[in-house]
């Protein structure tokens, strides 16, 4: 099966302006959401106790809140359906420092009564926990991104890194957009996530940008424009079929992993459609904006062929002992 | 004929590493399979098989206090022995004072101090003020971190729970996992024997003022030298006793459940020598008045002293349970922690969910599989298949790597390997669609095959270096079950460079002469449009 016709080059740079238009709108609306609606971020972050409790018949949700109204400890609670009608999810802000006798026993003790139940996970983070993992998340993305920085202006240009990291800053914001948009719990998974879309965005653009260079290095096209339409044209098959088997996965992750997945699995279904995006419709375009002359990288390609001829040269002179 | 000789021997040397790859996954994933008894598992992480995960703090401040407060004990003890007259002796979280109302005995004890080492003495008219170094100060926090750890480890393991774990993490903290737990009481009980002091003292009861217990509050009581504390067994009851306790568990040899009287359990201690003798000096010249039995801060018993005590041994009565006096026993033969501990963080998975959310992920992994794997074919025909092949290969050498490797297999790592099936047939992908290029350009099968191989590799090298990098990072940074998402990732990338590319190479390479011969590129490489 076929779904490109791969000898057609399309013209994508020539329609750059709206899809200029449509990333940047895009990209500050989530960053807009994200400023104001902000993320609901999980206990790993806030600190706080999550308890997920299944009843053998249908949990008494009402029951539930009335009960733990009487414990200053879940003050703020909220109790909410988890993944079916059985199972509730207690969430607090509080959490206990003892260890003889914590949160998750005096849940039990107050939800005596309520019916015939089961503490199936307690999860308690303290307050301190969370500020460390926020340093150590943002510090996790940074260091990643100057990695890729350091790599790809080293395998290519430092124009290509440049536009490839503002590529990656476009997927991420935008798909966080959408997990603020839709209150998705953000947690430790989706900076796991945040990094894997991170890792997913930088693959796809890498593969584009292989074929740019190998157009500048081996074709005479002098347009760099050109040049970027045929790489991307020649690529389009093999992005959409990757992120279509991506895809595949993480929607059956997404579909069967349930809620205790979810923040992982929804920013990992957004990020790979917005990187698959990106990296057709914007992370090369975004090297025509850098500046990139195909002239100066052929020079400055020939002047290491050149060197390296006169090294080899010399090499071999020394060998020979003429020098 | 020179051509063929050299494709032989790389078809030997490809398809000789896939078998061995395929061999070597398969059977080292045997065991993990087959949940076999024998051989190397994969661990699964605590979200999958349930259990107790905590994080701990120490309160390594309180180490210095309870230090401060041995000095303080010791000054008095030296006091009392060479009949030196002190006043207002006292031990607070950062120094020692005390008043010295005859200055002729001050030669003796700086020859005292002088054997304490760590300690900073100031004395001014008779006032003495004892503080400890900086230096020392941080050696007994680590001291206190490290000294936790050994007494949590040797505490669960009297307690006879299947592979604890307990690590330090890293300045302050100890991670606990305790896989073998599978109901909340046996969690609470678990935590309780973790976090008890254990800290045993002896102390007087301050006879004096015992009567005005009720009246006394904290401050003045801190005034006379003395503590007020509650009763273990009656909580309303008050005991006054001198604040620096006569001695403490750490002079303890042994601890064990025995019965008194009236058949209930108690706990038996016995202290060393040294113990044993300040404690028959102590209790011959307190005859008639009152010893408290004090653990962790609250007073057991309070027997009136008939007469010395030699052979240093006592007796904690407490309307304790069997099993509660054996937990306490265990507790104090392991040891009175330095400092205090308390809770970071904690997660506890039942069995059942860990059951269910290897169910889901399971599911997850076999329809993502199946989708991946029915695409590939249905696109790419039997180049389809051979990269579907590399990606089974791929799964066993992850399994027997993690196998070999003892990582733990968590349920983000899960995810991690659902995903890497979507990521790891992308190198086929690039490979399959450069040889499409190849055939449509009108060149030779072989030199399809050979330049797509050629090709594609450097994309796929650029990107796999950065993806890893990333990962690394991520292990680097990550903590718990994030690591182990890390872990499955980073194999699977490394071993679908093996497979994925080596591999199904060496296939193609065991074709090449079928494939050159019926040159059917829509079976092969799924083309559906005439090559030029």
């Amino acid at each position: 099966m076929e779904l490109f016709k791969e000898d057609k080059v399309y013209n994508f740079l020539g329609k750059g302006k709206i899809f200029f238009i449509a990333s940047f709108v895009l990209f500050f609306l989530a960053i807009a959401l994200i400023a104001v609606k902000g993320f609901s971020f999980g206990i790993d972050f806030t600190g706080g106790t999550v308890v997920q409790v299944k009843y053998t018949n249908t949990a008494p949700i009402e029951k539930i809140r009335e009960s733990l109204k009487t414990n200053e400890l879940f003050e703020h609670a909220t109790v909410t359906e988890f993944g079916s009608p059985q199972e509730v999810v207690i969430k607090t802000p509080s959490s206990t420092m003892g260890l003889s006798n914590d949160i998750g026993d005096t849940t039990k003790e107050i939800l005596k009564g309520t019916g015939d139940f089961e503490i199936r996970r307690v999860d308690m983070v303290g307050p301190k926990v969370g500020d460390e993992l926020r340093v150590k998340g943002l510090t996790a993305f940074l260091l990643t991104l100057l990695a890729i920085m350091a790599t790809v202006t080293f395998r290519y240009e430092w124009r290509f890194a440049l536009a490839a990291v503002i590529a990656i800053v476009h997927d991420i914001v935008i798909t966080f957009g959408f997990v603020s948009y839709f209150e998705i719990d953000f947690n430790i998974e989706s900076v796991a996530a945040l990094l894997m879309i991170l890792g997913y965005s930088i693959h796809d653009t890498i593969i584009v940008y292989d074929r740019v260079r190998e157009h500048i290095e081996e074709s005479k096209e002098t347009d760099f424009v050109q040049i970027i339409n045929e790489a991307v044209s020649r690529t389009q098959s093999r992005t959409t079929l990757t992120s279509l088997t991506v895809f595949f996965v993480v929607l059956t992750l997404f579909i069967f992993g349930g809620d205790i997945m979810m923040g992982f699995s929804f920013p990992m279904l957004i990020g790979v459609i917005v990187g698959t995006y990106s990296s057709i419709f914007v992370a090369a375009q975004l090297v025509v904006w850098t500046g990139f002359s195909v002239a100066n990288y052929r020079q400055g390609l020939a002047e290491k062929v050149k060197n390296r001829a006169e090294k080899e040269k010399m090499r071999a002179q020394f060998e020979q002992g003429i020098v | 004929m020179l051509l063929r000789e050299s494709t032989r021997m790389k078809l030997n040397f490809r398809l000789v590493l896939l078998i061995a790859a395929t061999v070597f996954g398969i059977l080292f994933s045997l065991p993990s399979l087959t949940q076999s008894e024998r051989g190397a598992k994969v661990t699964l992480g605590l979200d999958l098989q349930g259990g107790l995960h905590m994080l701990l703090g120490v309160k390594t401040e309180e180490a210095v206090t309870s230090q401060l407060k041995s000095i303080a004990s010791g000054v008095s003890r030296f006091a009392e022995h060479n009949d030196i007259m002190i006043d207002s002796l006292s031990a607070t979280s950062d120094a020692v004072t005390f008043e010295l109302l005859d200055n002729d005995d001050a030669v003796l004890f700086d020859g005292y101090f002088k054997k304490i080492e760590g300690t900073v003495v100031r004395a001014s008219g008779g006032n003495y003020s004892i503080t400890m170094t900086t230096e020392a100060v941080e050696k007994l926090k680590v001291q206190a971190v490290d000294q936790a750890i050994e007494t949590i480890r040797n505490r669960l393991d009297q307690f006879g729970l299947a592979e604890p774990t307990v690590a330090k993490q890293g300045v302050d903290k100890i991670l606990v996992e305790l896989p073998g737990i599978k109901t909340q009481e046996e969690e609470q009980r678990a935590r309780e024997l973790i976090s008890r002091a254990a800290k045993l003292e002896l102390m007087a009861v301050d006879e004096d003022r015992a009567m005005r217990v009720n009246e006394l509050g904290d401050a003045e009581a801190m005034g006379y030298g003395d503590k007020i504390l509650e009763d273990a067994l009656q909580p309303k009851m008050k005991h006054l006793v001198r604040e620096i306790p006569i001695l403490d568990g750490t002079m303890l040899t042994n601890a064990q459940v025995g019965y008194d009287q009236n058949n209930n359990p108690v706990i038996n201690f016995t202290l060393n020598s040294e113990g044993a003798q300040i404690f028959g000096d102590f209790t011959g010249k307190s005859v008639g008045k009152r010893l408290a039995i004090v653990l962790d801060g609250k007073v057991y018993s309070a027997p009136v002293i008939n007469e010395r005590i030699g052979g240093g041994s006592g007796q904690i009565s407490g309307n304790y349970t069997t099993a509660e006096a054996n937990d306490l026993a265990i507790a104090l033969r392991s040891g009175a922690l330095l400092a205090p501990i308390y809770m970071m963080e904690k997660r506890s998975v039942g069995p059942s969910l860990g059951a269910d959310s290897i169910r889901a992920s399971l599911l997850a992994l076999v329809s993502g599989f199946g989708l991946v794997i029915l695409f590939m074919m249905f696109y790419y025909g039997l180049a389809g298949v051979i990269a579907n092949l590399a990606v089974v290969i791929n799964l066993f050498i992850i399994l027997a790597m993690m196998s070999l490797l003892g990582a733990t297999l968590t349920l983000p790592g899960m995810a991690g390997i659902v995903l890497h099936i979507g990521l790891a047939v992308d190198a086929n992908i690039i490979i399959n669609e450069r040889i499409r290029e190849g055939l449509r350009a009108g060149i030779s099968t072989r030199r399809a095959i050979e330049e797509g191989y050629q090709k594609a590799m450097r994309a796929i090298l650029d990107s796999n270096v950065t993806q890893l990098l990333a990962c690394t990072i991520l292990y680097v940074y990550g903590t718990g079950a994030i690591k182990g998402f890390a872990v499955a990732l980073s194999i699977g990338l490394l071993a679908s460079m093996l497979t994925a590319i080596v591999g199904s190479h060496g296939l193609y390479d065991l074709f090449m002469n079928r494939i050159e011969k019926n040159k059917n590129y829509t079976l092969w490489f799924g083309m559906t449009r005439k090559a030029k």
